[in-house]
């Protein structure tokens, strides 16, 4: 018994919330219990899920591991994330899908959901066995190459036609591969007068519509992964205005940051800890990004975690690695870029951060509304202090921020999956 | 060298003395080389390379010698380059018939330390043998760091180390004098 | 001034400051004795992770004329080629005490990571396809020598801008010294947003050169016609090539450069090269006093 004292469920009136047997048993006020948490001043949120994490392991356990990954993520009051199949081996057997999902469960910070790969070692060339995975004990519906695109358009059909057999999802990195050859960072007036390969907004617009058409054709479900441009904003709205079933998710770093940033750092230009793909874009491609996301044009928000280790990025742009952590800043992110701007209130936050991606994801136990009779998953969230971004304090076992030096809103104080605390005080439990 | 500007400056030289001493310098000149048929007049820039010119004017008034005149340049061959941010360079211009088995006349307005004289002493030996070299200063105010003296000196004037001399000639400064400034001890 | 990397870093009053220390410089390479002892005791490393042999000799003979220490760094057959970083190759370099750096490199912006890493200036010799600073101030120096100003000169620059350091450079600093530039390519080999910078752009050259005072012709390679930037080195060298027929449409005074090497035929014919209107030659000559006098400006002073 667990009773959480004063929080402000998505922002309202202080209420107490008792927690028995995992389950919200109570919510009101002057409640009693054997453990007692004061969250005066804190605002209460359904656990955070992550529709795009990549957790490494296996393969690149010097990055990243299932243990520190999902560390990092109940740090940032994360109750869930689906670990990305770009692993080494790829996950696109049953046999891989469910040895991170057994880690998952091992390490026991939030629940683990295995992404399957949609085409065999991501190549592009054969389906991975998509049936298998979903069968499996890791139950996946979350079907990505992430990291590489699926470019060939009847690869893509066929993927999308399959997985309507499982209610499964494909969730498509959109990069026209013969655009991007080489490509570093957003084509506009920064890539050219840095003189970085360009990375043009066309590259990821013409795939989004093509996906679009061609889920509407064959009747499916289609995700896109990390909507970088306004382009592609207006792509997804069109196609939700046909009544297409197309979901979409957008980065915090995308919310916050622009190709700007390659331009002018603290270290000087070309600091590769801003290279990630796809690439940041323009001020106007930002704004566009927030307003879909308050529109609900884009559903929600996914962190893309991109852990690298520090000799992957002390190096020359180009040769760097792509992307950048993200789990445990997220929902500081947000309330800057969402929140302290009017675009979203907590409710808002909690719709995009949890309910949408557990949908998306066809999660049963997440994402559901802090009420009586639900699984107690919830996250504890101080949004009143400012804190300057401390990569070193970070739980990831990388330190690729791109966030080191600016000060952002918010902190997470607790967070509870399925009533039991991964996190207490902003420590891991 | 900032406190100096707050100090009263001294004339010691007004435009008439240094208007005589520069002849005198020139008769020296004439005398000690014989009509000064195989001298070069080489200025240290910037009011060395002016004296130089004052002075191959007299020569040619006095006895119709058409002296080449020159300048060179130090910078590149001072020792103290590296007491300070890298200076601009001066004007190095060597008269068309070279400076080989020549008499040069190194013109500078104040002797010093003497290292001045030595980078020149230096950047000579890069751009040909001379025959001899010989040095004339407007000022000489002593505390000499080389063995390095004057062959022709306008004025020896006694000062502190602290001092500054200060050279105004008119095709810069719109006058001519040599001030004395009281330096702080630095 | 701590380190040259970007053109457009440089203040009208540094760039000049260069230019006119070049000028007095460009009198020592005229002497028996080309040598003077400024750099003494100073190590300048030529770290080249590019093959360009004259852009190096050219460094190291600017270095050895100031009497610096030369230190020739070259990645192919080095640790580099067996994979260690740029950053413990800069560690390394911090060692054994290096003044200064001079770095070619095939990543755009190797030069901006360098300097983080060494205490010593860094000296961009060509980085990707960014920048190559040292370049411009060469060939504005060609040009003031041969035009007697930069103010108010009309140069058009032809070729794989999109590409081209060397074009990047001049671009910045041309228009820093007041300079009118004009790109002029086919509309592949322009970077987007080039309306931005600071100059005009033609996909014409044939309007361009009766108004200009300075053709610069940048090298075509050919593996771009192979990434469909132009059909054919034949159609590329019919639009865009500097010929004879194009030559007599220039001006009595106007100059012809190019920064080599040269495809003599593509984008200039062999006798538009030869001609005493070229400055080719003299340019290689300039590199030489120009770097000179980066050099000493930014290690003949005292330790930063």
């Amino acid at each position: 018994m667990i009773v959480i004292r004063n929080a402000r469920i998505l922002g309202g009136e202080p209420r107490d919330i008792l927690i028995v047997n995992g389950l919200i048993s109570e919510i009101g006020a002057g409640l009693g219990g054997e453990t007692v948490i004061e969250a005066e001043g804190l605002i209460a949120l359904p656990g955070l899920v992550d529709l795009h994490t990549h957790l490494r392991e296996p393969g690149r356990e010097d990055a990243e591991t299932v243990e520190t990954g999902t560390r990092a993520a109940a740090r940032g009051g994360f109750t869930a994330v689906h670990a990305m199949a770009n692993t080494s081996p790829v996950a696109d057997t049953a046999g891989v899908v469910e040895q991170v999902w057994r880690r998952g469960q091992e390490a026991g910070h939030c629940d683990v959901h295995p992404v399957g790969a949609v085409t065999s070692g991501l190549e592009g060339k054969h389906l991975a066995e998509l049936g298998a995975m979903a069968d499996s004990q890791a139950r996946v519906r979350v079907f990505s190459d992430d990291g590489k695109c699926v470019s060939d358009a009847v690869l893509m059909r066929r993927a999308l036609e399959y997985v309507k057999a499982f209610d499964g999802v494909v969730a498509q990195h959109a990069q026209e591969p013969r655009l991007t050859e080489g490509a570093q960072l957003n084509e506009g007036e920064v890539s050219g007068r840095l003189g970085l390969t360009g990375w043009p907004a066309v590259a990821e617009e013409a795939i989004i519509a093509r996906d679009c058409l061609l889920a509407a054709h064959v009747g499916s479900r289609l995700h896109v992964c990390h909507v970088s441009t306004a382009g592609s904003v207006e792509i997804i709205r069109w196609a939700k205005s046909k009544g297409w079933n197309v979901t979409a998710e957008v980065t915090p770093h995308h919310l916050l940051l622009t190709d700007s940033c390659a331009e002018e750092s603290p270290v000087g230009p070309y600091n590769p800890i801003y290279k990630v793909n796809p690439p940041l874009r323009t001020q106007d491609d930002v704004n566009a990004l927030r307003e879909a996301l308050a529109d609900g044009t884009i559903d929600c928000v996914a962190t893309d975690h991109a852990p690298h280790p520090v000799e992957d990025k002390e190096t020359e742009w180009g040769a760097a690695a792509m992307g950048m952590i993200g789990l445990e800043t997220a929902l500081s992110v947000v309330q800057e870029a969402m929140v302290e701007t009017g675009l979203l209130d907590w409710a808002g936050v909690a719709d995009r951060m949890s309910t949408r991606p557990a949908r998306i994801g066809r999660l049963s136990g997440q994402g559901l509304a802090l009420e009586v009779g639900a699984p107690a998953n919830i996250t504890l969230y101080d949004p009143a202090v400012r804190t300057p971004v401390d990569p070193t304090a970070m739980v990831s076992r990388s330190r690729n921020t791109p966030y080191e030096g600016l000060t952002l809103p918010g902190r997470v104080v607790a967070t509870f999956l399925r009533g039991r605390p991964t996190v207490l005080d902003g420590k891991l439990v | 060298m900032t406190h100096a500007q707050n100090q009263v400056a001294r004339a010691v030289l007004e435009g008439p003395d240094i208007h005589r001493a520069l002849t005198r310098i020139a008769h020296e000149i004439l005398e000690r080389t014989r009509g000064a048929s195989d001298v070069v007049l080489l200025g240290i820039p910037t009011r060395g390379a002016t004296l130089a010119h004052r002075l191959a004017e007299r020569v040619a008034q006095f006895e119709g010698v058409k002296v080449p005149v020159g300048s060179i340049d130090i910078t590149m061959y001072r020792d103290d380059l590296r007491l300070g941010p890298a200076r601009p360079l001066g004007h190095t211009d060597v008269p068309a018939g070279g400076i080989d088995g020549k008499t040069v006349v190194l013109v500078d307005d104040v002797l010093f330390s003497g290292r001045t004289v030595r980078a020149a002493l230096d950047a000579l030996n890069d751009i040909g043998r001379p025959k001899t070299v010989q040095l004339a200063t407007l000022v000489d105010r002593g505390h000499r760091e080389l063995p390095i003296r004057a062959d022709y000196v306008g004025k020896n004037l006694p000062t502190a180390k602290s001092e500054k001399v200060k050279v105004l000639l008119s095709e810069i400064d719109g006058r001519d004098a040599v001030e004395l400034l009281k330096g702080a001890a630095r | 001034m701590k380190h040259l990397i970007s053109a457009g870093d440089l203040s009208r009053d540094e760039a000049l400051l260069i230019l006119d220390t070049a000028e007095e410089l460009a009198r020592v390479s005229e002497r028996s004795i080309k040598k003077l002892p400024t750099l003494r005791g100073r190590t300048v490393v030529n770290l080249f992770f590019e093959d360009s042999t004259r852009t190096r000799i050219s460094f190291e003979a600017a270095a050895k004329r100031l009497s610096a220490d030369v230190i020739n760094f070259s990645a192919k057959g080095s640790s580099v080629s067996k994979g260690e970083s740029l950053k413990d190759t800069a560690l390394t370099l911090q060692a054994m005490g290096a003044d200064a750096v001079v770095i070619r490199h095939p990543a755009s912006g190797a030069p901006h990571r360098l300097a983080n890493w060494v205490r010593g200036s860094v000296l961009n010799a060509g980085d990707g396809t960014h920048e190559h600073p040292t370049q411009a101030l060469l060939d504005a120096f060609s040009m003031r020598q041969r035009l007697g100003r930069l103010e108010g000169l009309k140069v058009a620059i032809v070729g794989d801008i999109l590409h081209s350091r060397v074009a990047r450079s001049n671009v910045l600093l041309l228009a820093t010294l007041g300079a009118e530039v004009t790109l002029v390519a086919p509309p592949t080999l322009l970077p987007v947003s080039v309306e931005r910078w600071p100059c005009q752009v033609s996909y014409d050259l044939d309007a361009v050169l009766p108004k200009a005072d300075v053709v610069m012709m940048l090298r075509v390679q050919l593996e771009r016609m192979n990434a469909a930037y132009f059909p054919s080195a034949r159609e590329y060298s019919r639009r865009y090539g500097l010929d004879r027929d194009r030559f007599a449409k220039l001006h009595d005074d106007a100059i012809v450069m190019h920064p080599g090497p040269m495809n003599r035929g593509m984008e200039i014919s062999a006798e538009v090269a030869d001609s005493p209107r070229s400055t080719i030659v003299e340019q290689v000559g300039n590199g030489v006093t120009v770097r000179m006098a980066a050099l000493y400006l930014l290690i003949g002073g005292e330790n930063q």
